[in-house]
């Protein structure tokens, strides 16, 4: 589960991590009130899950009320890639010595935590970690052990951070640290993390996060029940929020025919069989291991509810899961809800001659069932229309669901420097 | 032969009296599993269908020499029945749950990998060796006794290779489901490693899918350490972008985790990669000729 900026920045503090003052406003009224009690300059911040704020105009410096309002104005409602924006986050100004980058993450290869620290901070961090790994300090921490004061120490002498800031940036590490294990969290990136400003000496230096971005595990929620109400209903899709409010797990994709299968890894290899077909999947939904009928017919009310769709298919292998369930939950399905496109239904495994032989006695219009996995492919395809709209070649697919690739990290770094 | 479970398998279950357990217990048992003992706290002395119930896995290894543990308790308690399994000296624990936070597994894992003791999954369907000892959810009726030994991160998509497997006649050694978790107790290379050892195999099939450095990891070990055959199947070529570990993510795998990635990887590697389940089938039985198991 992503946080917003502002919701990081709020579990930063409660933490002891320094972080500029700020307030929330959802309105421009707000906004401007909360901008005259920080004082100017300050900062008008867009809160969406997604990178290129800055760039897109969703974060302004305001010197004034005047321009406070103008920008809360402007930014309210703006459209940033694809997302509306519904809140910001009014900051007061930070002056900036330097920007750094930390972050702690589950390291999936060492199956440990890894620490990472740059002087390099305020731009793209994987463009650094490719054209200049050394740039980046690595530390790998034994969770039975924990962050030690060292830890701290080596990566800031490693990194190469300017002396005077060694502890207090130690210090900010061992917090981050604190807060990544106690709120359990799955990542903790802060770029920029700044090196403020001093009394002008060369004294007086101290570090604050000017970004959080935090990703908290949701499998961990009930312990949290503070962050679990932290969900930001407004950033889902229509499709994926009713799925989540029935158990199921889906994703939309942008092709026209839907998608249900029974276990993750099936559900991937059938869109992959359903783009080497031809056709272009609407969507992911994997209705879990033991699917009931109840759920079935949930799961049929989800991908209908997309107006792309041209055509579904079901492709079911049955461990845990009944056939004749699915069966069931299908025919249930087609009695409360109007089903104007072809199905195409491949059910094999446990109980399958029960559940084929349950659809056969239904005779429900316009319902295919095929034997095989790339038969049921090719026929749905061809039921969808052919080759669907935006269909995805499977050699050219380039993007992870997994570990990779999150668009929403660090782009908007650096945006915010007073000019 | 065959690995990890088999006829010396003396089967504990945690979480035994609970729906799911008592469910697939039985059904482990009915295929011919020796479950000698479950354990629930505070239903000690009580037996499901003639398997004795114990408070603590201590006792229940004790009182019936169980060796391996399997795991069906809900995601909060799951960490901790798989540490007292360790602690009772079970050699061999399967957990099933799926759920558990990932900060409990770093911890289990990590204390875990400095003894002997040998986690499977969480959010696995367990393992099954045909004719000999099925622990977990893999409806074992579809497979039989043969040469193919099959690891994967996915349950359902391994049922269905290993059923397109079996249509052309040949059985397995064992099947594994590794899990699909961040931390998970075995990894390919693990289980890879235990069929290369293994004389019934012949052939590995290995299921991996989008996420992570594994498969690439895997790659690299096959080429330096694995003389059997090897092939390759990988899920999520049409997969939309991930948002789970951002790009401090990327950055510690070293690849992008696409199934592109993985799929050259392998290749690279002398693996080779089905592109749909049926193919991979199809490979499997072109190299293993007429020969059937």
């Amino acid at each position: 589960m992503d946080l917003l900026e502002y919701q990081g920045k709020q579990l930063f503090a409660r933490h002891g991590i320094p972080v500029p003052e700020g307030r929330y406003a959802d309105t421009v009224s707000e906004a401007v009130s909360a901008a005259d009690e920080l004082g100017y300059p300050c900062v008008v911040k867009a809160q969406v899950q997604i990178g290129g704020r800055g760039k897109a105009g969703g974060i302004r410096i305001a010197r004034s009320s005047e321009e406070a309002r103008d920008h809360a104005e402007a930014i309210l409602g703006m459209d940033i890639r694809g997302l509306t924006v519904g809140e910001l986050w009014i900051e007061r100004a930070s002056e900036i010595d330097a920007e750094y980058y930390a972050s702690i993450v589950f390291d999936r290869s060492a199956k440990a935590l890894l620490v990472m620290l740059s002087t390099k901070g305020g731009m793209d961090i994987e463009e650094v970690a490719a054209s200049d790994p050394g740039a980046i300090a690595r530390l790998h921490i034994d969770p039975l052990v924990g962050f030690q004061a060292f830890h701290g120490r080596r990566l800031a002498y490693e990194a190469g951070v300017d002396r005077d800031v060694v502890r207090p940036l130690g210090s900010m590490l061992t917090r981050l640290y604190d807060a990544f294990i106690q709120e359990e969290a799955m990542l903790v990136e802060v770029n920029p993390l700044i090196v403020t400003a001093g009394d002008g000496t060369g004294g007086g230096r101290d570090v604050a996060a000017l970004d959080a971005k935090v990703t908290l595990d949701a499998n961990a929620l009930f312990r949290h029940p503070d962050n679990a109400q932290l969900r930001d209903p407004s950033a889902e899709d229509p499709q994926e929020q009713m799925a989540k409010e029935r158990g199921l797990t889906y994703v939309k994709l942008e092709g026209n025919i839907g998608i249900l299968g029974n276990g993750a890894g099936l559900v991937m290899s059938t869109l992959d069989v359903v783009a080497q077909a031809g056709g272009a999947p609407a969507n992911f939904l994997d209705a879990g291991g033991g699917s009931k009928a109840e759920a079935i017919v949930a799961a049929v009310e989800v991908i209908l509810s997309d107006p792309k769709v041209d055509a579904v298919l079901f492709n079911i292998f049955g461990g845990i899961t009944r056939c004749d369930e699915v069966a069931r939950g299908l025919i249930e399905a087609f009695s409360r809800v109007d089903v104007e496109v072809p199905f195409v239904v491949r059910l094999d495994g446990t109980n399958d001659e029960e559940g084929r032989g349950l659809l056969a006695e239904a005779n429900l219009p316009n319902v295919h069932v095929e034997e095989t996995m790339l038969g049921a492919a090719a026929r749905v395809v061809e039921l969808a229309g052919g080759r669907g709209d935006g269909r995805v070649e499977v050699a050219e697919s380039s993007e992870g669901m997994g570990a990779a690739g999150d668009p929403s990290g660090v782009a908007d770094a650096g945006e915010e420097r007073l000019p | 032969m065959s690995v990890i479970v088999d006829g010396e398998t003396g089967l504990c279950v945690s979480g035994l009296t609970g729906r799911e357990g008592s469910f697939h217990a039985a059904n482990n048992r009915a295929y011919g599993t020796q479950v000698v003992a479950g354990v629930t706290p505070g239903k000690g002395g009580q037996d499901v269908d003639g398997v004795p119930v114990f408070d603590t896995v201590h006792e229940a290894v004790e009182r019936t020499g169980a060796n391996t543990s399997m795991i069906f308790v809900p995601p909060p308690f799951a960490a901790d029945a798989i540490l007292e399994a360790d602690d009772a000296g079970i050699a061999t624990v399967v957990c099933i749950t799926e759920g558990i936070p990932a900060h409990d597994m770093l911890r289990v894992y990590t204390h875990l990998r400095r003894g002997s003791t040998r986690l499977i999954g969480p959010n696995c369907p367990g393992v099954l060796s045909p004719g000999k000892a099925n622990v977990g959810i893999i409806p074992a009726a579809f497979f039989s006794e043969g040469n193919v030994g099959v690891v994967s991160r996915s349950g359902t998509l391994t049922y269905q290779i290993g059923h397109e497997i079996a249509q052309r006649g040949f059985g397995n050694s064992s099947i594994v489901g590794i899990g699909g978790d961040p931390i998970v107790g075995s990894d390919f290379i693990d289980v890879v490693s235990l069929f290369e050892e293994d004389p019934e195999t012949e052939l590995i099939v290995m299921c991996g899918e989008i996420g992570g450095d594994a498969e690439e990891r895997t790659a690299d070990h096959i080429a330096e350490h694995v003389g059997k055959p090897v092939i390759g199947y990988i899920a999520g070529f049409t997969a939309p972008p991930g948002k789970t570990m951002g790009h401090a993510g990327a950055i510690v795998s070293g690849s992008q985790g696409t199934a592109q990635a993985k799929a050259e990887a392998l290749e690279a590697r002398g693996v080779r990669v089905g592109r749909t389940p049926t193919e991979v089938a199809e490979i499997a039985a072109e190299i293993l000729g007429g020969v059937r198991a």
